[in-house]
């Protein structure tokens, strides 16, 4: 078995410890290793963006990121976007807007929406469609999905 | 009964989900997600060409890699024999179900599983695979179902021979089967028509599509018992497949429906649960398989291609006279596609009296073809729906007066028997012509505009197509489309317990694919008085709930749903009798209305549902109640959608401007839930019309086996989808439901087409309609 290496990074504002093979993806040390199973695996090539996570603040696949890359780095995944005071805007507009069906696909948009209002906190529908489409949903035609972002946007998230 | 569409308290709101903050957050545990300590990971060992026998297979090297902990093949299963069982999602082949789960001697299927492999790690696994040698005996293959019906075509199976009409013909060939409806005599019909038209159509094989891959952890325990945590729309299925293939009794194996990440008809058949089962007996440990993406492509799902002939007449005023139909369906590997449900609803949503309808089921070297929303039912319809728009178009008729003239209503009889109760058809073809949408003009071109600064001049009339200085600018056009879908009841089973603060415990046995544990939970809450969030739904494992049948076929709001609502008249029958005993009267003097109990013969004796309830343990103890249902009475499903195309001359590409989806839902339990069916099975629709299909090369190989390249449509490719809820209430439910999941993903294909003839003057008659054949066909138009 290859030899593993020692990374820290900041995961979900923790400092954080973990060893990995350097064949292993960020997803699978996440999902592995560290039993963050928020951030899923659809595709596991960089298609569906069920596994998306914030990588110093930028978006990423987890699936096509290193886990030995994350050295020195911090990670936001699905299970840092709520905190102790409540759920996130993103999260609440999901669940009011049911812009989830099986709910698989959503860390992944959840995370992704986050990435985009941080960027453009007012996007237009169009501009929301554009910076979502690497995500795919099979259940909700995106209508709700859509309409919840525009919504936590208009709340100023 | 009776039943009606108003005057609900909890029915109709749109409370939160109650699994909606784990899903949101994170928390929630989907298959993949299970994780145990000693736990080992397989991979399967899939077969690289698409026909051929299994000479050999040495695993000895594998074996010989540290870490590796386990092989297993066709041996590690019990030989089914040639054995039909009935399982809980219709009768199966067991020889076949054992196959697609390790070949046995052959492989039918470019990705059949032909072994599996248990190590400490998945990589480890990967690498492993390769080390096992396998000699294969290449045979011819076959993978379009025309080809597979000729004689002389490769035969998939020696043993396979047609049956015809229920009868064996003697005759092998790939035509697993061949069936048949009559109604009337089409030969005379047709002499009464005015119109008749003609038309054949062939469709790809698509895929589900779900986001999360088919995966399965097992324990196989040292006193012989086996849990397995999996993904599926059926845990008691699985318990029942998974008893055969292993030859154990029901009883040793414990199915724990994890959250599930999509299914739409795929998540029925097992793959991996006995072989994850098979790697746990041998190593004493549990071990979890996952599929990869490429995986669930190329031996998963699909839903079959199909080659479908259609006929139909109309009389001078408009009225059909006959229509007649041939299906053909690629079964895949092992017989057994849709082809029922497609030559049964193909000209459902009409009154014909006269039809003829034939089918066949064809094996060929494809994945064995799963259900898939409204199995059958889409393909048929792109074909008798475009013929419909056709005779339209000769007649001179509004193709939504025409469906409101021939519509399908309470006491038309089907083809193939049933004769429909009170329905909706006639409805959605009326809201549809009323809707704004459809009388809204197709409009200017804002892309155009962009693109080209010179369309702003042409003016209104750009929308029909023409050129400017040469440009051709897209054309724009609207098509409208009914589809029908029978929906299910089959077995659902509940149980929910009374707890002392007034809230009810839920549990019932239906897996939740989106959001059914929120419609099934309100139902009970209706039946009690109560709010839906007081109570709390959860779903059973097979040792916890009573039998529940899949989740599939549109049947689990309706059916678990009546179980949830007789699990309350059940409480509420107990509740009145503790009330009664506390005020030491009959129990036919105690009424029980809006979650209130109230003595008749005293009217200052009240008990809320809640203040009974804090009284439970001091009187006998708590209340629960349960139901176990099988209900008939259920409501077929109608709809009717209009869509606005904008399509390039230049490229073929579809672009969706517009779209309304119009169906008769009986009662919308949570509406936010029923529109999302609508808009999710809508673009399913439109994914599988304009892009979705398995590309083949000359080696029977799928080339296009990734999301990147088999493309389901994006949040970009989309307009928002409109849904409008029609509601005749089904009178055979005691809220009025219908299922409401399937039908949507039924019209979609042949609206496009249909829009797309008006945009452009050229009739589609193949699905996918993508760029190139688009192309195809106006260039032979030109």
């Amino acid at each position: 078995m290859p030899k593993k290496i020692h990374v820290q990074a900041v995961i979900n504002g923790q400092p954080m410890d973990f060893l990995c093979e350097p064949r292993q993806s960020l997803l699978e040390v996440l999902r592995d290793e560290l039993r963050l199973t928020g951030s899923k695996e659809g595709c596991n090539n960089g298609n569906c963006g069920a596994c998306n996570v914030l990588l110093d603040g930028r978006l990423v696949n987890s699936c096509l990121v290193f886990g030995a890359e994350v050295q020195g780095k911090a990670v936001t995944t699905i299970e840092g976007i709520a905190t102790a005071q409540g759920l996130h805007p993103l999260q609440q507009k999901f669940l009011e807007h049911a812009a989830l069906q099986c709910g698989i696909c959503t860390p992944g948009f959840i995370v992704a929406a986050k990435a985009l209002l941080e960027k453009n906190p007012k996007p237009s529908e169009e501009q929301v469609r554009h910076w979502l489409a690497g995500n795919l949903c099979r259940c909700t035609g995106y209508d709700k999905i859509i309409r919840a972002v525009l919504d936590a946007a208009r709340l100023g998230s | 009964m009776t039943t009606s569409t108003t005057g609900y308290k909890v029915i109709g709101t749109r409370p939160l989900r109650h699994d909606g903050v784990d899903k949101v957050t994170g928390r929630a545990l989907y298959g993949a997600d299970v994780q145990m300590a000693g736990l080992l990971h397989g991979r399967i060992l899939r077969s690289p060409i698409p026909h051929g026998l299994l000479r050999s297979l040495d695993a000895s090297k594998a074996l010989e890699l540290p870490g590796v902990e386990a092989v297993v093949t066709c041996a590690d299963l019990t030989d089914p024999g040639d054995r039909i069982a009935e399982l809980g999602e219709g009768a199966v082949n067991l020889k076949h179900l054992s196959s697609n789960c390790l070949a046995r001697g052959k492989v039918h299927y470019k990705g059949q599983a032909v072994a599996a492999v248990a190590a400490v790690s998945a990589h480890l696994a990967e690498e492993a695979l390769k080390l096992i040698a396998v000699e294969y005996e290449g045979l011819p293959h076959v993978t379009d179902v025309r080809a597979a019906m000729q004689d002389g075509a490769p035969l998939l199976h020696d043993d396979l021979v047609t049956e015809s009409l229920g009868k064996p013909t003697g005759k092998r060939s790939n035509i697993a089967k061949h069936i048949q409806f009559k109604k009337g005599d089409v030969a005379q019909g047709f002499q009464q028509a005015a119109v008749v038209i003609e038309r054949e159509f062939h469709t790809a094989t698509v895929h589900q599509g779900y986001i999360e891959p088919h995966n399965a952890t097992a324990l196989w325990n040292a006193d012989g018992t086996v849990t397995i945590w999996c993904s599926t729309q059926g845990a008691f299925t699985v318990r029942a497949q998974v008893a055969e293939l292993l030859g154990i009794p029901l009883s040793r194996i414990k199915v724990v429906p994890m959250e599930i990440g999509g299914g739409f008809g795929g998540k029925i058949r097992v793959y991996l649960e006995p072989v994850a089962a098979a790697l746990s007996k041998k190593t004493g440990k549990p071990v979890k398989i996952t599929m990869n993406r490429a995986d669930v492509f190329e031996a998963t799902g699909p839903t079959p291609g199909s080659y479908i002939k259609v006929k139909m007449g109309a009389d001078k005023d408009g009225k059909l006279v006959a229509a007649r139909a041939t299906l053909a369906y690629e079964a895949g590997a092992f017989p057994g596609s849709p082809l029922g449900p497609g030559a049964m609803c193909i000209f459902a949503c009409y009154d014909i009296p006269n039809v003829h309808i034939d089918g066949y089921d064809v094996v060929v070297n494809k994945p064995a073809t799963s259900a898939y929303r409204a199995p059958g039912a889409t393909n048929a319809a792109f074909a008798s729906e475009t013929v419909v728009d056709e005779l339209c178009e000769h007649l001179k008729i509004d193709p939504l007066d025409f469906r409101i003239q021939n519509g399908a209503r309470e006491g038309t009889r089907r083809a193939d028997g049933p004769v429909f109760p009170r329905i909706g058809m006639v409805e959605t073809a009326q809201t549809a012509k009323q809707h704004a949408h459809y009388t809204a003009p197709l409009g200017p071109n804002p892309k155009a505009q962009i693109s080209n600064p010179k369309f702003e001049k042409a003016g209104d009339g750009a929308n029909l197509g023409f050129e400017i200085s040469g440009l051709r600018v897209p054309r724009r056009g609207r098509g409208v489309a009914s589809g029908f879908w029978f929906n299910c009841g089959l077995k659902s089973s509940a149980s929910a317990s009374v707890n002392a603060d007034g809230t009810v415990s839920l549990v019932e046995g239906s897996t939740d694919i989106g959001g059914s544990r929120t419609s099934i939970a309100m139902q009970l809450a209706e039946s009690l008085g109560i709010r839906a969030d007081d109570v709390r739904p959860a779903v059973g494992d097979t040792d916890t709930v009573g039998y529940t049948d899949v989740t599939g076929g549109s049947r689990v709001t309706f059916a678990t749903g009546w179980a949830a609502y007789e699990a309350g008249q059940d409480i509420k029958r107990q509740m009145i009798a503790r009330a009664a005993l506390l005020w030491g009267v009959q129990p036919e003097a105690v009424a029980y209305e809006d979650g209130t109990l109230r003595c008749l013969s005293d009217d200052k004796k009240r008990l809320t549902f809640k203040e009974l309830s804090e009284k439970l343990h001091a009187t006998g103890g708590t209340i629960v109640g349960r139901a176990s249902v099988d209900p008939p009475g259920v409501g077929g499903g109608f709809a009717t959608h209009v869509v606005d195309v904008e399509v390039d001359p230049e490229t073929g590409k579809v672009t969706v401007l517009r779209y309304t989806a119009v169906q008769d839902v009986g009662k919308a339990i949570h509406p936010s839930y029923v529109e999302g069916q609508m808009q999710g099975g809508v673009v399913q629709g439109i994914g599988w019309a304009l892009n979705e299909e398995y590309i083949y090369n000359e080696q029977g190989v799928m080339t296009n086996a990734s999301f990147l390249d088999y493309r389901m449509p994006t949040a970009l490719d989309l307009p928002m989808i409109d849904t409008v809820l029609v509601e005749v209430a089904n009178p055979g439910h005691p809220y009025g439901v219908r299922g409401v999941g399937e039908v949507p993903i039924v019209p979609p294909p042949a609206a496009l087409a249909n829009a797309i003839y008006q945009a452009l003057g050229v009739r589609m008659d193949e699905l996918p309609m993508s760029p190139g054949r688009v192309m195809a066909k106006l260039l032979a138009k030109q």
